[in-house]
């Protein structure tokens, strides 16, 4: 009878079975690798990346491909692994002025001082199903080395592009973001007791569900929490990552990162000293994430609404709200639970109910209160 | 009346921007007293209350407070913890709107038993007759004790939220506006209660108010407010019937001409 | 610690030493302030957040060699999470593991406790979906935490006066909300009320990990833990006018079986190891 009510070991087993079976499909179409994946599926990989807190492009496009291109079940998996991962050292902060530029724009200024570059974007593609991709894929004849564009970070740090909002910031236009020199919070370390401070904001912006967020960006858009922004400055390209060893007491480059960083310009308030200034609002992501840093500027500035004195009445404007659902391993994980047994729970629900009832029903006409 | 004031309040300042907020009050409130603030929207009384509440800390000055215990405290040097306790024991506090003052998800007993509940009473039935002893009092229908205050009038509602404040036998009532947004009709027969309660129970409050008709009916003293600061303070009659500041005659003369 | 992996490329138990020494810092806090919500650095784990991470957590910073491990899930050994933990803590510790209550060190539970009355030398780990009693009248956290800073419980009163309002009983039949050592009020996690009195004095230490929330909290052994009611409403437990179909015990919570599509169904021990205890006695008897 037990077999028969509860789960057992073999069933799991052969679920698992199944599950990996599914995951490779038919024997007859070729293995997708988890290089061509990295390669070709980038953009999956660059979320991953980023909401799953590892810049590991293999380890998240391994994580896609044992998904079966669930990219919330990937970024669950890297981020379970991730736990398992010894932590060395910090990092010095990044200089995302320095950056190698793949793409920049800005939607304030026409031209500006390093100009506009467009780099591999979708917008302005006309959105047409191109049937010549269904063709099935032959490796190209590698492209002749004169046509690539010099996206490779050169040997030496490049020349500094300067930031929109910087510009703004000089002319006294702008609200100014000074370094505190705190200690940023790491929210994986301590979780966040709120009110936040800004880091911790941030972090968890950094790894919050780009749909989740999107959505919220887009309400402050539709009126809910109006902040009246405009994308200052969207810039794309690897940054490098210097660390301080403790035995050499300088800085030295132990690699690149690819991120996507999104500075909006908002609506301007009456500050302190009387004057009036433009807002800010800060996005970044890992790799190429423009959606994800945009939605994550919009939110920003949404939560800093009672620094700059509005009611914060609107959803995107409640930290609390926000921070403590906007991570889709939590919120799919608590959701997923509901298919754990409840059975005792439920047991207990019935047994009350149908005991209310059946004192209702001999209660006849009592008044029950 | 007893010699020693409830509540001293010196040189209190909080301002939201110049001229908004309240300005330098000093008043003496004494046991038993009704003290209306008067002024038109925006002259600083709501903030001026909140900030009396311990709800608002102020930007300077002080209120003391002497507690039913006789000793006098510093309310914005004491924990919030002693604030609260104060808030929800010898206080109550009965706004404008009923749903700021009320929990409308659950029934209109439970909002009466609750201060009752926080201060440890824990028998249902007693709870329960409390409930129904102060429906009964504030002349709302004991029937409707289950039903969730949002099935309730406007009047209604202001009727359960004086009932939820007076269950404790509070010392202090914060009352703002409590009779604005209703039927005029309701208005006169809600002012009737509220004068006979607080006669009965000896009650000590401040009334903020727009409306000269219910200050006359129900304070004493009056304070008139005008772009953050007191213009004018002393009994009802007298400020009313020979108003020396001219903001006050000016608001005496847009009543009676109205 | 220096302990060989039981599985290649993973230390002990999962979690690396930084992190047990953090978690067990914040069990000792919870073992010193009974009821209190202690925030802790939850980790990912490699299950679902809601399916067990907290407990999980707390489970791997304290598990030693020695230990034998018992894991439940709505009382039975044999639930699918419960194999499926049970089989993570074997791979990666190596411990024994046992569906014996008696015999287990340590228990993993979700839901329930035991049947068989705990003893000293035993630690009950639960699996916590929301640690926050006053969680569902008040949804800001600042709010309860101040709420529990200043011992302001009154709300929890107006839950149960309104239930006997609505419906002539306190309607709430699992997560039945406590009260510890006179303090702190406390969700029990979702255990069903029949088993809120076996809390109360309990010789074994008792432990609560929520890992989605990042909480853990704590009732020490032999600690008062009081289910919240009223003077004429007191507490009361479940009861079945039914007995188990299997073991025929009357003390012990039933699930109950659908047994055909007519509306037929009997009853039958949760508690999985109770009932096979029992049973495995009358057959020696007769």
């Amino acid at each position: 009878m037990y077999v028969a009510v509860k789960g057992g070991e073999r069933a799991i087993a052969a679920a698992h079975t199944l599950l990996a079976k599914r995951r490779r499909g038919a024997p007859e179409t070729p293995e997708i690798g988890v290089a061509q994946i990295d390669q070709q599926l980038a953009l999956a990989v660059d979320r991953v990346m980023t909401e799953g807190s590892v810049y590991d492009r293999e380890l998240a496009a391994l994580a896609i491909k044992q998904a079966a291109g669930d990219l919330v079940e990937a970024i669950f998996l890297l981020r379970a692994y991730r736990t398992t991962l010894p932590r060395f050292t910090s990092s010095e902060p990044i200089d995302t002025t320095h950056m190698h530029i793949e793409r920049r724009i800005s939607a304030t200024y026409k031209d500006l001082p390093g100009g506009q570059v467009l780099g591999p974007t979708f917008d302005y593609t006309h959105r047409l199903l191109d049937f010549s991709l269904l063709a099935e894929g032959e490796p190209a004849a590698p492209a002749p080395p004169s046509e690539t564009v010099d996206t490779a970070p050169a040997a030496s740090q490049p020349p500094p592009t300067p930031r929109v909002l910087e510009l703004l910031e000089r002319e006294g236009l702008m609200i100014g973001e000074h370094d505190r020199g705190d200690e940023p919070t790491d929210i994986t370390q301590d979780p966040p007791t709120y009110p936040c401070d800004r880091s911790a904001r941030l972090q968890a912006l950094v790894r919050g569900d780009e749909g989740f967020l999107l959505a919220l960006g887009y309400s402050t858009q539709r009126g809910y929490g109006r902040n009246h922004p405009f994308a200052g400055e969207i810039r794309i390209g690897e940054v490098e990552v210097e660390i301080v060893p403790e035995e050499l007491g300088f800085p030295i480059t132990i690699g690149t990162l690819q991120v996507t960083e999104c500075e909006t310009v908002n609506g301007f308030t009456r500050h302190d000293d009387g004057e009036v200034r433009f807002t800010r609002g800060y996005g970044l992501g890992l790799g190429q994430c423009e959606r994800k840093a945009m939605a994550m500027a919009l939110v920003d500035r949404a939560l800093q609404a009672e620094d700059h004195g509005e009611t914060a009445v609107s959803p995107a404007q409640q930290e609390e709200f926000v921070l403590s659902h906007c991570d889709n391993v939590e919120a799919a994980g608590f959701v997923s639970h509901l298919k754990l047994p409840h059975y005792v729970d439920f047991q207990s629900e019935l047994e009350l109910l149908r005991r209310i009832r059946a004192a209702a029903d001999s209660a006849g006409e009592e008044d029950p209160a | 009346m007893n010699r020693e004031p409830l509540l001293q309040v010196r040189q209190l300042t909080k301002l939201h921007a110049p001229g908004k907020g309240c300005r330098e009050v000093s008043f003496d409130l004494y046991p038993g007293e009704v003290l209306g603030i008067v002024g038109e929207s925006g002259s600083g009384k709501s903030t001026l209350l909140s900030c009396l509440s311990a709800r608002l800390a102020p930007d300077s000055g002080s209120i003391l407070y002497r507690t039913d215990a006789g000793e006098t405290v510093d309310l914005y040097q004491l924990s919030e913890a002693r604030q609260r306790q104060l808030q929800r024991t010898e206080w109550g506090i009965v706004h404008q709107h009923a749903r700021d003052g009320l929990r409308m998800g659950v029934s209109g007993g439970a909002n009466i038993g609750e201060r009752l509940m926080a201060t440890g009473e824990r028998h249902y039935g007693q709870l329960r007759a409390t409930a129904a002893r102060w429906m009964r009092d504030v002349e709302l229908d004991v029937g409707r004790i289950d039903d969730r205050p949002t099935t309730y009038s406007g009047g209604m509602q202001q009727r359960l939220q004086i009932a939820r404040n007076l269950v404790t036998h509070p010392r202090l009532v914060f009352m703002d506006e409590p009779t604005g947004g209703l039927d005029v009709s309701v208005q006169a027969r809600l002012l009737d209660l509220l004068r006979q309660l607080v006669t009965e129970l000896g009650l000590a409050v401040v009334i903020v108010t727009h409306d000269l008709a219910v200050a006359r009916l129900l304070a004493q003293r009056l304070i008139v407010m005008r772009r953050s600061q007191v213009v004018e303070s002393g009994l009802t009659d007298q400020v009313l019937d020979d108003p020396q500041h001219a903001y006050t005659q000016l608001l005496v003369s847009s009543v009676l001409t109205a | 610690m220096s302990a060989p992996a039981t599985r290649a490329g993973y230390n002990f138990a999962y979690l690396d030493e930084q992190t047990k020494g953090m978690i067990r810092r914040a069990l000792l806090k919870a073992v010193a302030i009974p009821g209190y919500q202690v925030p802790f650095g939850g980790r990912e784990m490699p299950m679902p957040y809601g399916w067990g991470t907290g407990g999980m957590q707390v489970s791997a910073a304290i598990i030693g060699r020695d230990d034998c491990l018992k894991v439940i899930d709505q009382g039975a050994d044999d639930t699918t999470n419960a194999v499926s933990i049970r089989a993570f803590f074997r791979d990666l510790t190596g411990v024994a593991t046992t569906e014996r209550t008696e015999q287990a060190t340590l228990i993993q539970t979700r839901h329930r406790i035991p049947e068989t009355p705990l003893h000293e030398d035993q630690i009950l780990v639960y699996q916590v979906p929301i640690p926050e009693p006053l969680r569902f009248i008040e949804p800001s956290e600042v709010e309860t935490r101040k709420m529990h800073a200043l011992e302001d419980y009154g709300v929890m009163h107006i839950k149960l006066y309104e239930d006997i309002a609505q419906f002539g009983h306190i309607a709430t039949s699992y997560a039945y909300p406590v009260r510890v050592n006179g303090r702190y009020v406390m969700d029990p996690s979702p255990i069903p009320k029949f088993d809120n009195p076996k809390m109360d004095h309990s010789p074994a230490l008792q432990l609560f990990g929520a890992g989605r929330e990042k909480r853990i909290y704590a009732v020490p052994p032999y600690t008062e833990v009081r289910s919240l009611d009223f003077a004429d409403h007191p507490f009361e437990v479940q009861r079945w006018d039914q007995c188990c179909a299997i073991c025929g015990a009357t003390d012990s919570f039933l699930d109950e079986v659908i047994l055909d599509d007519q509306g037929g169904h009997t009853f039958i021990c949760s508690d999985t190891d109770y009932c096979r205890t029992r049973l495995a006695r009358q057959e020696e008897k007769a």
